[in-house]
């Protein structure tokens, strides 16, 4: 993405840059001597607490300097770690979540370099620059001080303009040195402050067994659910149809008149199995669905509904069927919430897909005041989304309108050709 | 009759064809797949064709747009559509170009037999034959607000079988009630709904569910 750039290319910017950054790491230099002290000092009790705090201090520390190398850097401030949560409660707990958490290990080692190389490297354009400021000022300082520029005893006036040539040299290297300085100096601070892979790789892991586990706890309840009612419905249906065509088969020659009421009753029976394994058949994968993908189905859903509904669906090609099926029970939901719940007058839905991500919203005109996190179709929605990294967001103020936004990450692949006429 | 049928199930297939030949129609093509289908109702030309939605190669909608398709090009050929399920959205595709002879059914309408052949007729005669599942949808839709809170609970039994396609005779031997009875009522809806009396069975349908549509 295209940033501007906010770096200072003016050297005496840099300059001020620099006296700011020196402050910085001095304070990391304290901090450093203050944290070797607590940790030694940590074999007894006083030490302990005082590391809790400074680590404290270094998060503040460590954060205020992301948010600085932000001016000093092509694409911005570094991005914030993560850092675990400090519990609020016994020093013990609080110690072994610090200790376990990987970004204030890494911190301390930041906090170690630039104290030192990041230390020097911020304080080498004051170094040169006070240096030529002092070499021109020799000129006339010499007499008061004969002796102690350049190690050698000066004899004349004559002899002190030489200090002009160190004063130029010194300032040509400032002139020279401060960008490249300043930039290492911001790399190598974003290089120790930055999440590194293995922390984003973490959080990553973590997000997945999550979303993975609600995954499998909602197909396990899906498939209870399907099995019940194929065991209470269309399997005790079949079983009453076999009964009732097997009388009918013994009663045709004695009682031809009651065989023709138990193959009406039969015939009944099938039709309300099949009526049943129809619903079932639309809770699992709606038959539209999978004869004209998302697009198809939602128009379908929305002539269905009970208020007039505008769709309005940009996509080039099919996502994946589990994506499609989520995003279609998802408008379902929220489309039943809205003529329900809302007392909406209108409604609308909008799908299209850029980026490598669908975005599907929904939205009605209703009385608003949804809230995301009370109903469960919402969160079941949400858990369902979560599946595929996709995400939900909702604004519902009171009075309304609601509008809910889903993003899913997907592929789309190219829509099936119809068949060649003729 | 000279009749088509598409059917992937041979079960399913074999089971209308004996149906219909029991009945006097005359079966000239039973087909499996969608692209020998849209071949047989052009090329043959039938009576009326009984078409399942859900076809092969695709097993989407194959026999649905194969049927749409044939209409184009031989309008008002008439083609009555079975499925697994019922879709507002494909009544309205199949109704869309106003030349009747379409019917579109549930596949379980075949066990009342006398009533499954009617409406294959009822469709070859160029009339109309729409589910109750969709009507009653329909209705449901409509049922709370507007012209249909008018009628009373008789009109909108006669509405609902006059919207399946029924003609008043039909309508008169369900419902148990006179001909007679059957008309006025229909007067009665037509007026309440603002929609203009005719005696053309299938524009008289088409009027009622564009009435519904709405």
């Amino acid at each position: 993405m295209a940033r501007t750039d906010h770096r200072p290319a003016n050297r005496f910017v840099l300059f001020v840059w620099s006296l700011l950054l020196v402050a910085h790491a001095a304070a990391s230099a304290v901090l450093t001597v203050l944290s070797l002290a607590a940790a030694s000092l940590s074999a007894i009790w006083v030490g302990l607490p005082l590391l809790l705090a400074l680590t404290r201090l270094l998060r503040g520390h460590a954060q205020t300097h992301r948010r600085l190398l932000g001016h000093l850097l092509a694409d911005g401030p570094v991005p914030d770690p993560g850092y675990r949560p400090l519990p609020d409660t016994r020093l013990r707990t609080q110690m072994s979540v610090v200790l376990a958490d990987p970004t204030a290990r890494r911190d301390y080692i930041w906090l170690a370099a630039n104290a030192t190389l990041g230390l020097t490297l911020a304080a080498l354009p004051l170094t040169l620059l006070a240096h030529a400021v002092q070499a021109v000022l020799y000129v006339w300082l010499w007499r008061w001080e004969d002796s102690w520029y350049a190690l050698h005893p000066v004899a004349g006036q004559s002899d002190a303009y030489t200090a002009l040539v160190t004063a130029t040299a010194l300032f040509a290297l400032f002139w020279l040195l401060t960008p490249p300085a300043m930039h290492a100096y911001a790399l190598l601070n974003r290089r120790l402050l930055a999440p590194n892979e293995n922390a984003r790789l973490a959080a990553r892991v973590e997000h997945l067994a999550t979303s993975r586990a609600e995954t499998i706890d909602a197909q396990a309840s899906e498939v209870r659910r399907i099995e019940r009612d194929l065991h209470d419905g269309a399997q005790a249906r079949l079983v009453a149809l076999g009964m009732s065509l097997g009388m009918a088969e013994e009663m045709l020659a004695a009682d031809p008149d009651l065989a023709r009421r138990m193959l009406t009753e039969a015939r009944e029976t099938t039709r309300q199995a099949l009526t049943e394994l129809r619903d079932l058949v639309r809770g699992i994968h709606p038959p539209v669905l999978v004869e004209r993908g998302l697009e198809g189905a939602v128009r379908a859903l929305a002539i269905t509904q009970h208020l007039p509904i505008t769709v309005d669906i940009d996509l080039p090609g099919r996502p994946a069927d589990p994506v499609e099926s989520a995003a279609y029970f998802a408008v379902a939901e929220l489309l039943t919430n809205a003529a329900k719940h809302a007392n909406a007058d209108r409604a609308w839905v909008r799908i299209n897909h850029g980026r490598g991500r669908m975005v599907v919203i929904v939205g009605d005109d209703g009385v608003g005041g949804l809230d995301p996190d009370a109903g469960t179709g919402l969160q079941g929605i949400r858990r369902r989304l979560s599946a595929f990294d996709g995400t939900m967001s909702c604004v519902s103020p009171q009075g309304g309108p609601t509008i809910v936004t889903m993003e899913l990450p997907c592929a789309l692949r190219a829509a099936p050709q119809a068949p060649p006429a003729g | 009759m000279r009749v088509v049928i598409a059917e992937d199930l041979a079960l399913l297939r074999d089971g209308l064809i004996r149906l219909l030949q029991a009945h006097g129609f005359e079966v000239v093509a039973a087909v499996d797949n969608g692209p020998d289908l849209l071949a047989a109702l052009t090329g043959q030309r039938p009576d009326v064709a009984v078409v399942d939605v859900r076809l092969p190669p695709t097993f989407t909608d194959e026999g649905l747009q194969a049927a749409i398709r044939a209409r184009r090009t031989v309008p008002g050929l008439p083609i009555l559509v079975l499925s697994q399920h019922v879709e507002q959205l494909y009544a309205r595709e199949l109704l869309s170009d106003d030349t009747g002879g379409v019917g579109y059914l549930l596949k379980d309408r075949v066990f009342d037999i006398g009533q499954f052949i009617d409406a294959v007729r009822r469709v070859a005669a160029g009339g109309t034959a729409m589910d109750p599942a969709v009507i009653s949808q329909l209705l449901a839709k409509h049922g709370d607000a507007g012209p249909l809170a008018q009628l009373t609970p008789r009109e909108r039994e006669v509405l609902a079988e006059m919207a399946e396609g029924r003609s008043n005779s039909a309508i008169a031997g369900r419902l148990f009630i006179t001909d007679k009875a059957v008309s006025k009522h229909i007067n009665s809806i037509f007026t309440k709904l603002d929609l203009p009396p005719s005696n053309d069975d299938s524009r008289r349908v088409l009027a009622v569910l564009a009435y519904l549509n709405q």
